[in-house]
């Protein structure tokens, strides 16, 4: 499997560590209660299809990307930086 | 008896003619006390102790595919009750129990073989760990000895003991842990359930649960509509889609675990040896192929396959455990799909609509779980009860609080 960085191009699976669903980018506090906190840390929508998960370019550019890949047939469909996504959100 | 010695002779004297199938193939009725979605291990024993321990037997089990055509049929089968937590402690030495008579039980032969697992420790805090597990063990009334480097040398001698960079310091040995053959487990519990009357029927696949005021009906199925009063989710890797035909969002992340398997060998390694610095287990088949298997691949994914990073790696793991065996072959491999939960432990548990239930979450250690996974949540379906050995393992013990994380590795699905 190769993710093709928006920095550094197609690389290794192997470049590539792996965190989770990307409901980790919705953080939520205590003041937005327990069934958040739920949602955010532990329960998934899991799809069997086309997913997006964050993944961390660890030996490569040290950046943050969300990937869109298809967990059936390991297809990676894109990746975009978490820190554009992160930008568009406070604009 | 169906079975016997005198059986096989005169089979074998008239051209075994008169075998009859082992389980009938029924079409499904319109309506079940129970329905089980999910032919597997945990699905067949659910439907067996529903029926032996309770006399529930108006029950209809539907697999999808073939019964066993998952992950109970693609495992290390490694079986043992080693664990450390309050909750799972218990429930896995019930369940090692249940393994103990458990070809009596089924009258099958599952080839259950209790040749010992022993865990190695590569580092004094490692070695006191073990200590602390091994501790835990006895207290549940289960085996364990802490072994020194010399006994672990004297068992195994092929390991490694030369090098520095994982030296070994000794291990905790399981007596009563060991393997069965997989296969012969779903087997013998389908046909202990046919034989009290459960409808196995293969070939049928869930598309949708009735709910009707917070309240199960039903499902809907490739063959037809079934209703029921009582309905358990217990279909492993895919978890999350059937409970989502009934609203609901799990703590399930599924990832792929990869097996590998070697050509038969003359038997080389009596025991099953779990590296201690590396996730890598292995044992060796009765027919001779060496059977191991190492950590998940580490990404979402129901590709039932794996990718070359994580085989790369079990076998460094298993070339710096066991040098000799880089001489022998991998012959197949597979990659099952694993319901990861956020602390590694299972649910077995009510759900928010009234009669239906969940078995799920069992990571990647559900084989050895069969028996007593089977004989807890079909306690709960017939009691609405918790099973004493299985009540910490709620659906919403996330939310509460009350996780057990047998690894300590924190809240990621993938770290388990």
């Amino acid at each position: 499997m190769r993710i093709t960085c928006p920095l550094c191009g197609p690389r290794d699976r192997r470049e590539f560590y792996y965190y989770g669903s990307d409901d980790y980018l919705n953080r939520v506090t205590v003041e937005d209660g327990i069934d958040a906190l739920d949602n955010f840390l532990f329960l998934r929508d899991n799809p069997a299809g086309v997913t997006r998960d964050l993944w961390y370019h660890e030996t490569g550019c040290a950046q943050w990307l969300r990937v869109t890949r298809n967990t059936v047939t390991h297809e990676v469909l894109g990746a975009e930086l978490v820190a554009d996504i992160k930008k568009g959100a406070a604009k | 008896m169906r079975y016997s010695g005198l059986k096989v002779i005169t089979e074998g004297l008239f051209g075994n003619k008169g075998w009859k199938p082992a389980w009938r193939d029924p079409a499904p009725k319109p309506e079940y006390d129970v329905v089980i979605i999910g032919g597997g291990g945990h699905g067949l024993s659910t439907a067996y102790y529903l029926a032996k321990n309770h006399g529930i037997t108006n029950v209809a089990v539907l697999e999808k595919g073939y019964l066993g055509s998952g992950n109970i049929g693609r495992n290390t089968t490694i079986v043992r009750a080693n664990y450390y937590m309050p909750g799972n402690s218990e429930f896995y030495s019930h369940s090692l129990k249940l393994w103990e008579g458990l070809e009596s039980e089924l009258n099958y032969n599952v080839m259950h073989s209790q040749r010992g697992q022993l865990i190695l420790a590569h580092s004094d805090g490692q070695r006191d760990t073990l200590a602390r597990r091994g501790n835990a063990m006895i207290n549940q009334g289960d085996d364990a000895e802490l072994w020194t480097r010399d006994q672990v040398r004297d068992f195994a001698p092929y390991l490694d003991f030369e090098q520095t960079r994982f030296p070994i310091y000794g291990g905790l040995m399981h007596h009563r842990g060991g393997t069965a053959r997989h296969d012969a487990v779903a087997w013998g519990y389908a046909r202990g359930a046919d034989r009290r009357g459960v409808d196995l029927i293969q070939n049928c696949e869930v598309t949708g649960i009735d709910v009707v005021d917070g309240k199960v009906t039903g499902v809907q199925t490739s063959r037809g509509a079934i209703r029921a009063k009582k309905v358990a989710i217990i279909v492993a890797g895919r978890s999350s889609q059937v409970a989502a035909m009934a609203g609901m969002r799990l703590p399930i992340e599924s990832h792929i675990l990869q097996a590998y398997v070697t050509e038969g060998l003359k038997p080389v390694i009596d025991s099953v040896i779990s590296f201690g610095m590396g996730h890598f287990y292995i044992s060796q088949s009765d027919k001779g192929g060496l059977v191991f298997g190492g950590d998940l691949d580490f990404y979402a994914s129901y590709a039932a396959r794996g990718n070359l990073p994580m085989f790369e790696h079990v076998m460094e793991a298993g070339m710096t455990l066991m040098p000799m065996i880089g001489r022998a072959k991998i012959l197949r491999t597979w990659g099952g799909i694993m319901d990861m939960t956020p602390d590694g432990s299972p649910i077995i548990d009510k759900t928010g609509v009234e009669g239906l239930y969940l078995d799920a979450g069992w990571n990647y250690g559900g084989f050895k779980a069969v028996p007593a996974s089977g004989w807890c949540m079909a306690h709960l379906m017939a009691t609405d009860q918790p099973h004493e050995v299985a009540k910490r393992f709620r659906l919403d013990r996330f939310r509460s609080g009350h996780v057990m994380d047998e690894e300590g590795t924190g809240s990621q699905h993938n770290l388990h």
